[in-house]
């Protein structure tokens, strides 16, 4: 295939002026968010002959920008702010943005300092260096454009076993759509321990564009459990990229779920460094009308001993599509390593699609990795014995789809109080449905 | 079963780098001059007498291919390919084309004697059985020398020749079926291939006919810095079955080799073609000097409705092997199989799979992959599966497994798994690991040395796969797979 | 004859044998019994030559010669047989395949001519015949979706086709119900014979009442403790592996 220059988008130009319009208001270095922008804009926007772009053709996609948020006043923070957090009933303690912008911190539990991302970089925050520690991520265009646009964020530094749980709250508001981004960066020190909720919320009907990152550096023996929830516009194109840099004998689980967003893209990367550590990244996906969601992991087996459990679910109703690469990657060096990977999904209608791409690229000889991938309809048998009990189709198909997508929210999660709220969406999901 | 004892011999009495295919014949050649232009391909098809028509394809061919570029998207690295450093034609010299076997340079005889393949009928009569014979066309670099078992074939109305042959005198099924299934530019070998093609073979099995014996190819390369470009076309019309078997060797030198073909199929109504392939071209030695770069393109396409058609391959030679034998499900209940064992030792870089495109209603595929990765190579699967949104009913199912042997190889599964079709369903399964030290231990405790223990492992794990060949060669691929990890325990 | 001499092994740092010592004749079975963590199943894979532990002193003679030094496989040409408590699958190989790959690897070890295919047949047949295996597990994978039961008569079958000097048998009652144990059993004793010895490691005294022993050796703490006739099973079963204990606290 004839490799074509490409002529500049109509959204790769945009972006371009955007960046010329705002570096010099954005907190921090502006000359590392210049190198930032540089690395996107030699690739500019992904396209399908771009491998792990190949389902989800951002060029294409992405046909205008939206400006940047403005910080809100005080009425749109309570406005926004007033709606109950779907997490409520856990009681974390809560970092809220507005529109990007630090907006409300709750006091926070004994082992976490919060340092807002804004004040960071004004600063100079010595825990800085730790972003970018998992590299593979640097040249990927969401994270790049994130890396040149970041207007605001937290660091997290957790330093004991934390008691109760820690919200980040992203809620976009206001009349016309807006482009947000925010990075968070938690840097979890040895044996230390935290659960982290993150929520993105915008009402439906205007086409906002956040982009954000979310680093995690886990030192030894440290913990933790992360629930990110997509409860965006269904007009949004939103990109998330989780990164995860795992010390020895840890453990680290994050879980996403998209119930939003009319385009999403959430990418993971998790890199196992020291050894004897367990790793899992989950994700429960509910599409319908003609929303596309893609999720992209990579995950990077370095050291020796440990273990990798990936589960992705993905219901598809509509004409809406979902995508799902994976890819486990075993150094030589990492020996007895244990990966496992499951990508399976139904198809609620006859429209819909689905696109898997599991992978494996393995060095070491002494390892057990597999994958898994399905796709297809309701299993007719277990539909006939539910109703043939007396249920109606549809709450058969309800309660199917439930229990399968159950798996993946549910799985392996110790928090009953945020399960029931992650059920609750599932439910409400389902509902809509009809 | 005789076969795991004959392996286990055949592993003791072999020694490391121990091709055994690479002697070389020393014949009289007929060449073109070395390099790739308009010239060279009106040559080639001056040669083969060939029609206007053909000509004129070719040329097409090569005004696209100088247009493309190779493709870069495999996982396999190798020095760029100098076009005009290969010589594109070289045929034994020949009194015109061979009459009989009789007239066949009997140094060409001895080749294939030595290979193990036996080109008189007489003899194949006088050893085995008759449901057992095999017809043999044979293929020594650009032209094919010999075809056996020609008169009986006719009888049933099947044609078995040369490509070049069936140019010339059957043109009208020629022009119907070349380059429907792979067209001219899919891509860039096949491409250079419909440029230059210069021997391979054409079956015809016409309606209602079950082809009354197992059909054979055999590709030697003897010629130095010569590439091997043929081309193969089998149609099966309604209702007919019929079974091929591909061999291929090459000698050892220290340069690299090209074989670029293209193998097209097309089963009609309910017909059968069984394609299955031995393929051990020389793999290039112990540091990876040399060995033959197979770059093929291989497609079936079930055109009719219940057509069948599938691949069964057994890859343990070259240095580069990239190949994706494929099949389009188009006729509604068509039905696609892939069976695959790719071995790689030494410094091979395997890069294979399959591609299975449910167009048609009620459309099944099956593929079962196994690769097997020792010394320092890299052994990549790389799959398609897909459902159009017209494909109601498609059903595929996917199983990958890979073993490691050593811990300076690779292994590595790049699937992907595409549906539109809520009836589709799909299922999908990799594994990669090594050989279980408990089952080693056990197979030892049981008085199996260890290369004992491990030939015996993996027969049984690649046994799916051997057993979708027909028998002559799933013995044969046995001893081959067991000569290939030859020296990879230790 | 079998002489274990002050037999000293580890696994990683830990001391499961700890000086044992044992002596077992032609034609004798021997059983060994004993607790949990005693030390049991270990002595049965150094023997049988598993790589997992450090041998730090000692012997293991067959007929005078140290087994030690041996390659697992030319242990078992040499004659040791170990029935494993967790026989292996082996997907994909026919038990018949196995079989005779096995059989024949060990005929070329002594340089004994091999078998035919119809002599080898017929063997597998006679064998399998007696222990009620029928002809279709011969055909199936290895130990593939076979029953707990099916896996030790299968077991049996190739000590009875291996024509072993020494069997071990570990913990062959684990997981058999009675009918399975009483097949089992069976086909031991008819392999009985005096030039062929037995080692019967078990937990439980129920095996030896189908398996009756010349003599009972208890095992604990890595050692012999204690040795008689098959009095001491019925001994053990009624008073308990306590008083072994309680030596081992002290």
């Amino acid at each position: 295939m004839a490799e074509i220059a490409m002529m500049k988008t109509q959204a790769e130009t945009a972006l371009a002026d955007l960046f010329a319009r705002s570096k010099s208001l954005l907190p921090g270095d502006a000359r590392s968010r210049e190198d930032a922008f540089h690395r996107f804009a030699v690739k500019g926007l992904p396209h399908r002959r771009v491998e792990e772009w190949k389902y989800t053709d951002l060029r294409a996609l992405m046909r205008e920008v939206a400006p940047l948020a403005a910080k809100p006043d005080a009425a749109a923070i309570e406005a926004a702010l007033a709606v109950e957090s779907v997490f409520a009933a856990a009681e974390p303690a809560t970092i809220a943005f507005v529109n990007g912008h630090l907006a409300k911190a709750d006091a926070m539990p004994d082992g976490v300092a919060a340092v807002s991302l804004a004040q960071a970089l004004a600063e100079g925050h010595p825990l800085l260096s730790k972003l970018g520690a998992v590299s593979d991520a640097e040249g990927n265009a969401a994270y790049a454009l994130n890396a040149a646009f970041m207007t605001d964020g937290v660091v997290l530094h957790v330093t004991k076993r934390v008691e109760g749980r820690v919200a980040l709250r992203f809620v976009t508001t206001g009349a016309s759509a807006v482009s947000t981004a925010t990075r968070v960066l938690v840097v979890v020190e040895e044996d230390a321990a935290i659960s982290l909720l993150e929520t993105h919320e915008s009402a439906n009907g205007l086409a906002h564009q956040p982009n954000d990152v979310v680093e995690f550096v886990v030192g030894d023996r440290a913990e933790v459990a992360h629930v990110r929830l997509n409860a965006e516009s269904d007009a949004a194109l939103a990109l998330s990229t989780v990164t995860a840099h795992l010390g020895a004998q840890a453990a680290f689980g994050s879980r996403n779920i998209v119930a939003g967003s009319g385009l999403s893209r959430h990418q993971v990367w998790m890199t196992f460094a020291g050894a004897d550590t367990k790793g899992a990244v989950r994700g429960a996906t509910m599409l319908g009308g003609s929303q596309h969601a893609d999720t992209t992991l990579v995950v990077n087996h370095l050291a020796t001993g440990c273990e990798s459990r990936e589960l992705f679910k993905t219901a598809i109703d509509g004409r809406a599509t979902g995508v799902f690469q994976g890819r486990i990657n075993v150094a030589p060096q990492a020996q007895k390593t244990d990966g496992k990977m499951m990508s399976a999904a139904v198809l609620l209608s006859e429209e819909g699609t689905m696109m898997n791409k599991p992978e494996l690229e393995i060095f070491a000889d002494d390892v057990q990795c597999a994958h898994g991938a399905t796709c297809g309809e309701l299993d007719d048998d277990l539909l006939f014995y539910l109703m043939a009990r007396g249920l109606p189709r549809p709450e058969a198909e309800a309660l199917l789809i439930e229990s399968f997508l159950g798996e993946a929210v549910e799985e392996d999660l110790d928090d009953a109080i945020v399960g029931e709220a992650l059920m609750g969406i599932v439910e409400a999901w389902l509902k809509k449905r009809g | 079963m005789p076969a795991v004892q004959e392996t286990i011999d055949r592993v003791k009495a072999i020694d490391v780098d121990q091709y055994k295919y690479g002697f070389e014949t020393i014949l009289e050649v007929d060449k073109a001059p070395k390099g790739l232009s308009e010239d060279i391909i009106r040559f080639i098809s001056a040669k083969k007498g060939e029609p206007a028509w053909m000509l004129d394809w070719r040329l097409d061919a090569y005004k696209r291919w100088q247009t493309m570029q190779e493709p870069n998207w495999a996982r396999v690295s190798y020095d760029k390919i100098d076009y005009n450093d290969i010589y594109y034609y070289a045929a034994p010299k020949l009194n015109a084309a061979p009459k009989s076997l009789d007239e066949v340079d009997p140094e060409i005889l001895k080749a294939y004697e030595k290979l193990g393949i036996p080109l008189r009928e007489q003899e194949i009569l006088a050893g085995v059985e008759p449901t057992n014979r095999v017809a043999v066309d044979a293929v020594f670099d650009s032209v094919s020398v010999a075809t056996t078992f020609k008169k009986e074939l006719a009888e049933a109305g099947v044609i078995f020749c040369s490509i070049s042959e069936a140019i010339r005198e059957h043109p009208e099924l020629v022009r119907k079926y070349l380059g429907t299934v792979v067209p001219v530019t899919d891509n860039f070998f096949a491409t250079l291939n419909a440029a230059v093609f210069t021997d391979g073979t054409f079956v015809y099995v016409p309606k209602g006919v079950r082809c009354p014996m197992e059909l054979s190819t055999y590709f030697r390369i003897n010629e130095k810095n010569t590439g091997q470009f043929e081309r193969t076309l089998i149609i099966a019309d309604e209702g007919s079955y019929v079974s091929y078997l591909e061999g291929c060797t090459a000698p050892q030198r220290d340069e690299n080799q090209l074989h670029a073909a293209v193998v097209e199929l097309i089963a009609l109504d309910d017909a059968e073609i069984k394609y299955s392939t031995v393929q051990n071209w020389y793999p290039g030695d112990a540091n990876g000097k040399g060995g033959i770069y197979n770059f093929v393109t291989k497609r079936g396409d079930c055109r009719g409705k219940n057509s069948v058609i599938t691949w069964t391959q057994v890859e343990t030679g070259s240095a580069i092997t990239w190949k994706y034998p494929s099949c389009i499900l188009r006729g509604d209940g068509s039905r696609g199989e892939f069976y695959s064992i790719a071995v790689s030792n030494g410094m091979q870089q395997v890069d294979s799979g399959t591609k299975m495109i449910h167009l048609g209603k009620n459309t099944t595929s099956r593929i079962i992959s196994k690769g097997i990765s020792a010394g320092r190579s890299q052994n990549t699967y790389r799959g398609l599966v897909s459902a159009h949104r017209k494909a109601s009913g498609a059903r595929n199912f996917t199983n990958c497994d890979s073993l490691l042997i050593g811990n300076q190889c690779g292994a590595h599964t790049v699937p992907y798994i595409e549906s539109k079709n809520a009836s589709a369903v799909f299922e999908h399964e990799a594994t990669t690991s090594k050989i279980s030290e408990d089952q080693l231990f056990y197979c030892m405790q049981r008085g199996l040395d260890e290369e004992e223990a491990t030939a015996l492992i993996v027969n049984g794990f690649v046994k799916d796969v051997i057993q979708k060949l027909p028998m002559e060669f799933a013995v044969e691929a046995q001893k081959l797979i067991a000569i290939s990890l030859e020296g990879s325990v230790g | 004859m079998i002489e274990i001499k002050n037999l000293v092994a580890e696994i990683e740092g830990k001391r499961i044998l700890d000086g044992l010592n044992l002596t077992i004749h032609d034609g004798e079975v021997a059983a060994i019994m004993g607790p949990n963590g005693s030390g049991k199943s270990t002595l049965s894979y150094i023997i049988a030559g598993k790589e997992d532990y450090e041998i730090l002193d000692g012997e293991v003679l067959l007929d005078g010669e140290n087994v030690l030094e041996m390659e697992p496989s030319e242990r078992a040409a040499a004659g040791v047989f170990l029935a494993f408590q967790y026989p292996l699958e082996i997907p994909g190989v026919a038990t018949m395949t196995f079989l005779k790959a096995a059989l024949n690897a060990q005929r070329r070890a002594r340089e004994e001519t091999e078998l035919t295919t119809p002599e080898f047949m017929k063997a597998v047949q006679d064998a399998a015949g007696k222990l009620e295996i029928p002809r279709d597990m011969l055909k199936r994978a290895l130990n593939v979706g076979f029953s707990g039961g099916e896996k030790k008569r299968m077991e049996i079958l190739q000590m009875a086709l291996l024509e072993p000097r020494f069997c071990i048998l570990d913990e062959t009652d684990s997981g058999l119900d009675i009918d399975a144990l009483r097949v089992v059993s069976e086909g031991v004793n008819a392999l009985r014979a005096p030039n062929r010895s037995f080692l019967v490691i078990t937990h439980y005294q129920r095996l030896l009442q189908y398996i009756v022993p010349d003599t009972v050796h208890v095992m604990a703490n890595g050692k012999i403790m204690r040795s008689g006739g098959k009095e001491l099973a019925e001994e053990l079963e009624a008073n308990g592996y306590a008083d072994y204990k309680a030596q081992e606290a002290a």
